[in-house]
């Protein structure tokens, strides 16, 4: 597939905010004696916040994945079948649910908790639409698995995370230490499943041949033209046009970006206390996550490629 | 609110009309997007073409409509159309592609004072040359009350030879003039066709014979379009298709498994041939046996065919063809079983010429067809004759389940028209002295001087290429550019893309056009080109006339020049205008009218002097062959009422007449004169009365050529008469020869046959015509841009990889291109799709369209002369002048890793042609918003 | 229930395309139009067809088969791209099982291109909204249309009438018939998609009378 950068800056900007969703809430609802109750006020309602202001940039990204924009609103009918019409309901729920918790909070609300745990509850829910989008595409092999579920579900969580150790360290600092720790086992297990996922995409067989596409069998069929020149939208949408080298590149990167340097900088910061080390972790992980969800995209294999190979 | 999540009905109805309040009219006519000229419904929504779609009522394509037909509206709305005459900018020079706008007055004041004076002087400067324009009956009519010989439409770079090899031997042809009878059919053999002629009619009898079981082969070097769908591909070495009927011919006699009684009835098999002279000396009555005859020694026709095939063995054949032996006596035996042993009857009475009454037809289940594949070699002319004969062989001319004619044909071999026999014919303000076109019977017909020098322009009819009856297109601006055999004044071209695919050479041939001489003038002082698009060619020229498309003219597909007709009797056909002229076009024909008129040509003017026609639909209704013929160009709804078929007096509601049924008349014969014409009295008769031929005799295939036997006996110094200059006296000994033979093609002589191992041909695709698609937005998405097809051992042999740049090099240039891997081609010949490829900014089309960034012309590395001892001839058939444009032999290999990524040679861009349309970024076609 | 679908002869086709400009131009300026072009006079020039032929070369020489391959939308009697829209801008319809697009409703997201395996959506890139094989409903289902051009554009094109239309469910139909009798077969039947379209394979015809030869 051709990756599209509206849905990679959805896909990661809604993760974060839902994995910091997660930690404040977590925080909110285990650990709330940690800090004074002013202190913790600011830090959940500046944290819902920022969860609105990432998860309104990923809905404004998405926008321009649209082709009629203005007709958005009508993407929410098909609920029943559609898990991008689930998703489309999803967003502004979560979104709705941060707004609720925040201000909660600002208003001192004693069922604050639970507005962070009916938001908590939205983030996982909206995470489950989000994968399934991709998941349910039963024949592009590498999406169809649970792998794309828990992948979302752990770079969300360690994005959303790391975002809160950023976040405490300005607002909350006693929580640092237990959002990194967090961050850590976030960021371990993250690597496990994406590693299983990589090593379960490398071994994939596609599930549709030129032989079954064109229903002729015969081991050796090439094709000698796609019926146009110029290139298709079908040319255009499910192709990323790069080399494998650039793809194998990339994957270095967002492996090397997310994990270890996410990690070292996280150590880092933890060990010299530094917040700037905080951001720079936050930042250069980000970039691994962009880099990750244009893998993500490239990697996966249409079958409807096999009717578009070669022009003459 | 709620609606938000609810599925709601459709918002858009997809069956409420599209452009509601619109006015919707349907008008018929005859396509053009090719020539296989279909009947058409122009369906329009408030004046605009909505939809083109096929006639169901017309005989020719019955309702169906190809990939061209279908993007119609494309070419009216190219931006490539011209809408203004135009002429060069004073001062700039030739190719430079300056023009300013001029009127129609101008134009017709420039080229009456201009043709009026060669005319008055020395008509035969002036030259006038066509490309597949379907109006030659017209053009060559004005061309000879011109009184120039020099006229010709693209026959010789197209297919000369099919056309004259068979009408030299049956009487007819393929296309135009006959073809298979796939419903009678069980084994169909289709060799050297490409995707092209008599397109939809062949597609549509394809389909039908093979979904009643028929077998079809395909002889080819390539396997594409109707090859695909063969039961069976035999690839063979392209040029070498003549020694596999020679040796298929050799295996019928062997086996004996032909129809003998058939070739010693209707042929000239059993005549007795004076083995001295080599002339047909009397009719004998066996195929085989020495006899003498007032002291000569004779041998029957036949006998000598047998003689000359006894080497010509499956095996000497495989070697060549690269078809294995045992395939070829296969081959044989299953054409020569299924037309012997499957052979059927129709309950068709006839009578012969010789009086005798037959109750039935005989049918002979095999069909032939055959086209450029064959025809465009030098050797083409004797494979067409070899195929001619082993068809005869088979029984199957004009049978049930064969080969069929179409009314006019078959014709006297040869027919009766001659070119002009000397110089006496070519006179200051006179018409010419015969047609400009026409069948030589020997060499006294040929169109020579007293010192043998060559009467036309492209030496059609001289010795260099005595039969060429549809001329020599391909050499006219190399050889009025060397002024060899002499200069010409003012070059008029119609609808032929000189400057680009319609030449060979094609990189010289420009420079050609534009060269001046020591004094400064242009080599050819004047060019007229008409044509509707800014090709490649209008930018060479000194004038230009916007000619229309075919959707805004009238139009006669005339049964005097190469009609649509069917197996079952004549049929022609007419355009009707269906929208208004863009801008200032005008029709090439009104164009011819006009002028003509103006130069008072006899046959536009009345005898007092005055114009005898208002324009071409008053020429069309009113003109006849002769005065009170009743023959005009239109057949049918002749006479006054309108109710004569063929002949009758002219009628005033003709075209009105033909817009009312469909465009189109079909004279259907009875049933009697429907079968065996060349010899069917009845038939004969009737040809006879409406023009299509001048004699009752039967027309006896020509088996054993007397014709080529004169020519051979002149060159002998054997026959007095015209006599061929010594330097072609063995190629014409040689080439002249009565009975077939193969040999390989000319260039190969003159080639480094290592050095150059492949050989290189074109093909047409299916959705593409000539050149002149490229400015359509529809079909050029399907080919913009085309690659060398190699067969992957030949590719992975010279280090190409698939996809790659590579350097296609013949002795006469280069050029670069991608290759493609192929299985389907067979791993001597490369091959590609004819005139994708553009020069740049021509048909209007961007400077980096991919025609000429990836798209590529074969044509730059096809010589258009070979040596020939100390002098240059045309590199064509010896016998016909047919281009010989498939026989070139070129090597391949691998384009430097630093070279730049696109096609080579490349050429300065085209200009921006005045009245031409701006090029949109974005187009979105639909009728009716303008 | 109606389904109604094409099938397509390989045995027959030759590649002409006509069935790829007969679509374009009577869809263009129909219900579904206009079909934008970009670059139509330039570089890489691209646009909105429904239908493409293309060509395989299955085998290697000289027992090479040249195939030409139409494919456009297959109206799968369970298609991935409807339930996956969205908006409900991608529907089948219940009374022929002709599977559309509202362009009015369709908010050109591509997901429903995403779902298809096929590869038989096109974005318009003018309007923005997807497009595919209408089976040219408006002709399909004409009353003014004569009854015998009630058939899709490219059906009524087809030179070698290599495409046959008609109800699949109905199992006396011409297509349903050929589908039988000739080994009718849909394509990447792995993903039970269960395409309306079906293909007829080649049919050699092999030497008449061997045995006798």
């Amino acid at each position: 597939m051709k990756p599209a950068f509206s849905v990679i800056f959805l896909t990661t900007l809604c993760g974060m905010a839902q994995g910091l969703m997660l930690a404040l809430v977590g925080a909110d609802v285990i650990g709330g004696g940690h800090t004074t109750p002013l202190a913790a006020r600011d830090f959940f309602v500046g944290g819902a916040v920022i969860c609105l202001i990432l998860g309104g940039l990923g809905l404004f990204a998405s926008f321009f994945h649209l082709g009629r924009p203005e007709r958005f609103w009508r993407s929410a009918a098909m609920w029943r079948t559609s898990w991008l019409s689930r998703e489309v309901i999803a967003v502004p729920a979560f979104l709705g649910l941060c707004a609720l918790y925040g201000w909660a909070h600002y208003t001192g609300q004693r069922w604050a908790p639970i507005a962070g745990v009916a938001c908590a509850l939205a983030a996982l829910a909206l995470w489950v639409c989000t994968a399934m989008i991709y998941a349910c595409l039963r024949f592009i092999r590498e999406w169809a698995s649970a792998y794309t579920l828990a992948n979302f579900v752990l770079l969300g969580c360690a994005s959303g995370f790391t975002a809160a150790c950023v976040w405490a360290a300005w607002a909350a600092p006693a929580w640092v230490p237990a959002y990194l720790q967090a961050t850590y086992l976030f960021l371990i297990v993250a690597l496990a499943v994406r590693l299983l996922m990589l090593r379960r995409n490398a071994g994939l067989k596609p599930g549709s041949t030129v032989q079954s596409a064109i229903g002729i069998n015969n081991p050796r069929i090439q094709q000698k033209s796609m019926g146009a020149m110029g290139g298709t939208f079908n040319t255009r949408e499910f192709f990323h046009g790069k080399s494998a080298l650039f793809i194998k590149n990339a994957r270095i990167v967002f492996l090397l970006l997310i994990f270890p340097g996410s990690t070292l900088l996280l150590a880092l910061a933890e060990r010299y206390v530094n917040g700037l080390l905080l951001i720079a972790a936050l930042v250069v992980q980000y970039l691994g996550l962009l880099a990750e969800r244009w893998f993500f995209f490239a990697q996966a294999n249409h079958p409807q490629n096999l009717y578009y190979q070669v022009v003459s | 609110m709620l609606d938000l999540l609810r599925a709601t009905p459709p918002v858009h109805d997809p069956l409420k009309p599209a452009l509601p309040g619109s006015t919707h009219e349907v008008k018929k006519t005859t396509c053009y997007m090719c020539a296989c000229r279909c009947g058409i419904r122009v369906h329009l929504r408030d004046g605009e073409v909505r939809y083109i779609d096929g006639n169901p009522d017309h005989p020719l394509n019955k309702g169906v409509i190809c990939a061209k037909g279908s993007s119609g509206i494309m070419k009216q709305q190219s931006p490539a159309r011209l809408t203004v005459p135009l002429k060069r900018k004073p001062g700039s020079a030739r190719g430079d592609g300056d023009f300013v706008e001029c009127s129609w007055d101008e134009v017709f004041d420039t080229l009456a004072e201009r043709l009026g004076k060669i005319r008055a002087t020395d008509p035969k400067k002036f030259a006038l040359f066509t490309g597949r324009d379907q109006m030659q009956a017209l053009t060559g009519l004005w061309a000879r009350n011109y009184g120039t010989p020099n006229y010709a439409a693209h026959g010789g770079f197209c297919s000369v030879n099919m056309a004259a090899g068979m009408i030299y031997t049956i009487g007819g042809s393929f296309w135009e003039f006959g073809g298979p009878d796939l419903d009678h059919a069980k084994l169909f053999v289709m060799i050297g066709t490409a995707e092209d002629h008599h397109s939809n009619p062949l597609k549509i009898a394809l389909s039908k014979f093979k979904r009643a079981g028929g077998r079809f082969i395909s002889i080819n070097p390539v396997r594409t379009g109707y090859s695909a769908i063969a039961d069976e591909w035999i690839p063979i070495k392209p040029g070498t298709d003549g020694a596999l009927f020679m040796a298929l011919i050799h295996e019928l006699i062997r086996t004996g498994e032909y129809d003998q009684e058939f070739v010693a009835e209707y042929t000239n098999a059993q005549d007795l041939v004076d083995l001295d002279s080599g002339l047909i000396v009397g009719k004998g009555d066996a195929l085989e046996g020495a006899q003498t005859i007032d002291g000569k020694a004779t041998k029957p026709a036949f006998e000598l065919l047998k003689e000359r095939v006894a080497d010509c063995t499956p095996e000497w054949a495989g070697k060549i063809t690269g078809i294995p032996a045992a395939r070829i006596v296969k081959l044989a035996r299953e054409m020569g079983e299924t037309a012997m042993r499957q052979s059927f009857e129709l309950p068709i009475a006839w009578t012969d010429t010789y009086g005798r009454e037959h109750k039935s037809v005989i049918g002979r289940p095999v069909a032939f067809h055959a086209m450029r594949g064959l025809a465009a070699h030098s050797n083409g002319f004797h494979t067409i004759r070899a195929l001619s004969i082993l068809m005869t062989m088979l029984g199957v001319i004009d049978r049930p389940g064969g080969f069929r004619h179409k009314p006019p044909f078959p014709k006297a071999i040869p027919p009766g028209v001659r070119p002009p026999k000397s110089w006496d014919d070519i006179q200051p303000n006179k018409p010419l002295g015969a047609a400009p076109l026409g069948f030589p019977t020997s060499p006294d017909d040929l169109s020579v001087g007293p010192d043998n020098e060559p009467i036309r322009i492209d030496k059609g009819f001289s010795w260099d290429h005595p039969l060429s009856a549809h001329g020599l297109m391909q050499n006219v601006i190399t050889n009025a550019w060397r002024g060899d055999p002499y200069r010409i004044d003012t070059l008029m071209i119609f609808m032929a893309n000189m400057a680009w695919n319609s030449t060979m050479n094609t990189s010289q041939v420009r420079e050609m056009l534009n060269d001046r001489d020591e004094g400064g003038e242009y080599k050819i002082p004047f060019i007229v080109v008409c044509d509707a698009f800014a090709s490649e060619m209008t930018a060479y020229a000194d004038l230009i006339l916007p000619d229309t498309t075919y959707l805004e003219r009238h139009d006669a597909m005339s049964l005097l020049d190469r009609p649509i007709s069917e197996f079952d009797g004549p049929v022609d056909s007419v355009r009707i205008p269906v929208v208004p002229p863009k801008g200032q076009c005008k029709p090439f024909q009104e164009v011819l009218i006009e002028l003509g008129s103006r130069l008072k040509l006899p046959v536009f003017t009345n005898a007092d002097g005055t114009r005898k026609y208002k324009g071409y639909e008053d020429f069309i209704i009113n003109y006849e062959t002769a005065p009170g013929s009743g023959i005009g160009f239109l057949s049918g709804w002749r006479g006054p009422e309108g109710d004569k078929a063929l002949v009758g007096e002219p009628n005033p509601k003709q075209w009105e007449m033909y817009a009312e049924n469909d465009c189109v008349f079909h004279y259907e014969l009875p049933i009697g004169q429907q079968y065996m014409r060349n010899w069917n009295r009845d038939y004969l008769e009737f040809a006879k009365d409406v023009g299509f031929n001048g004699s009752l005799e039967p027309i006896r295939i020509h088996i054993y050529s007397q014709v080529l036997q004169t020519f051979r006996l002149a060159a002998q110094g054997k026959r007095p008469g015209k006599q061929p200059p010594e330097h072609l006296r063995e190629r014409i000994e040689t080439h002249f020869d009565p009975l077939p033979f193969w040999s390989p093609p000319l260039e190969y002589a003159a080639t480094d046959l290592e050095k150059y191992p492949l050989n290189a041909v074109t093909q047409r695709p299916m959705a593409m015509y000539h050149s002149w698609d490229s400015q359509n937005a529809w079909l050029r998405q399907i080919h913009s841009h085309n690659y060398l097809m190699v067969n992957p051992v030949t590719a992975q042999a010279a280090g190409i990889a698939d996809g790659g740049w590579i350097w296609v090099e013949s002795q006469w240039g280069k050029l670069r291109c991608m290759c493609r891997y192929s299985e389907a081609v067979e791993p001597g010949t490369v091959w590609t799709w004819n005139a994708i490829g553009k020069s740049r900014g021509a048909w209007n089309l961007g400077p980096q369209a991919n025609e000429s960034v990836k798209g590529f012309l074969l044509n730059h590395v096809i010589a258009e002369e070979l040596p020939f001892g100390d002098r240059k001839i045309s590199n064509s058939d010896p016998v016909t002048g047919q281009a010989g444009w498939y026989d070139v032999r070129v090597r391949i290999y691998p384009a430097a890793a630093d070279e730049p990524q696109e096609t080579w040679p490349r050429f300065a861009p085209m200009k921006h042609m005045p009245g031409t349309g701006l090029v949109k970024k974005v187009q979105a076609y639909f009728a009716g918003t303008k | 229930m109606t389904q109604l679908a094409l099938v397509i002869d390989l045995n027959v086709c030759v590649g002409c395309h006509a069935c790829v400009t007969s679509c374009k131009q009577w869809n263009t300026s129909g219900t579904a139009g206009p079909l934008q072009d970009l670059n139509p006079y330039g570089e890489n020039p691209t646009g909105t067809f429904f239908n493409r032929v293309q060509t395989f070369e299955v085998g290697a020489f000289p027992d090479t088969q040249t195939v030409h391959f139409p494919k456009s939308c297959l109206h799968c009697e369970d298609p991935p791209c409807v339930p996956v829209c969205p908006t409900g801008a991608s529907y089948k319809r219940k009374e022929d099982g002709i599977v559309l697009v509202d362009y009015d409703k369709c908010i050109g997201c591509k997901y429903c291109a995403w779902a298809c395996p096929y590869g038989a959506r096109e974005l318009d890139e003018g309007r923005k909204v997807m497009t595919k094989c209408t089976l040219c409903v408006d002709r399909v289902c004409s009353d003014t249309l004569p009854e015998e051009e009630r058939k899709p554009a490219c059906v009524m094109a087809c030179p070698t009438n290599a495409r046959l239309f008609g109800d699949v469910h109905d199992e006396n139909s011409e297509v349903s018939v050929a589908i039988r009798e000739r080994g009718g077969y849909a394509l990447m039947p792995e993903w039970d998609t269960k395409p309306a379209n079906h293909y007829l394979p080649r049919k050699i015809t092999e030497l008449i009378d061997e045995a006798k030869l």
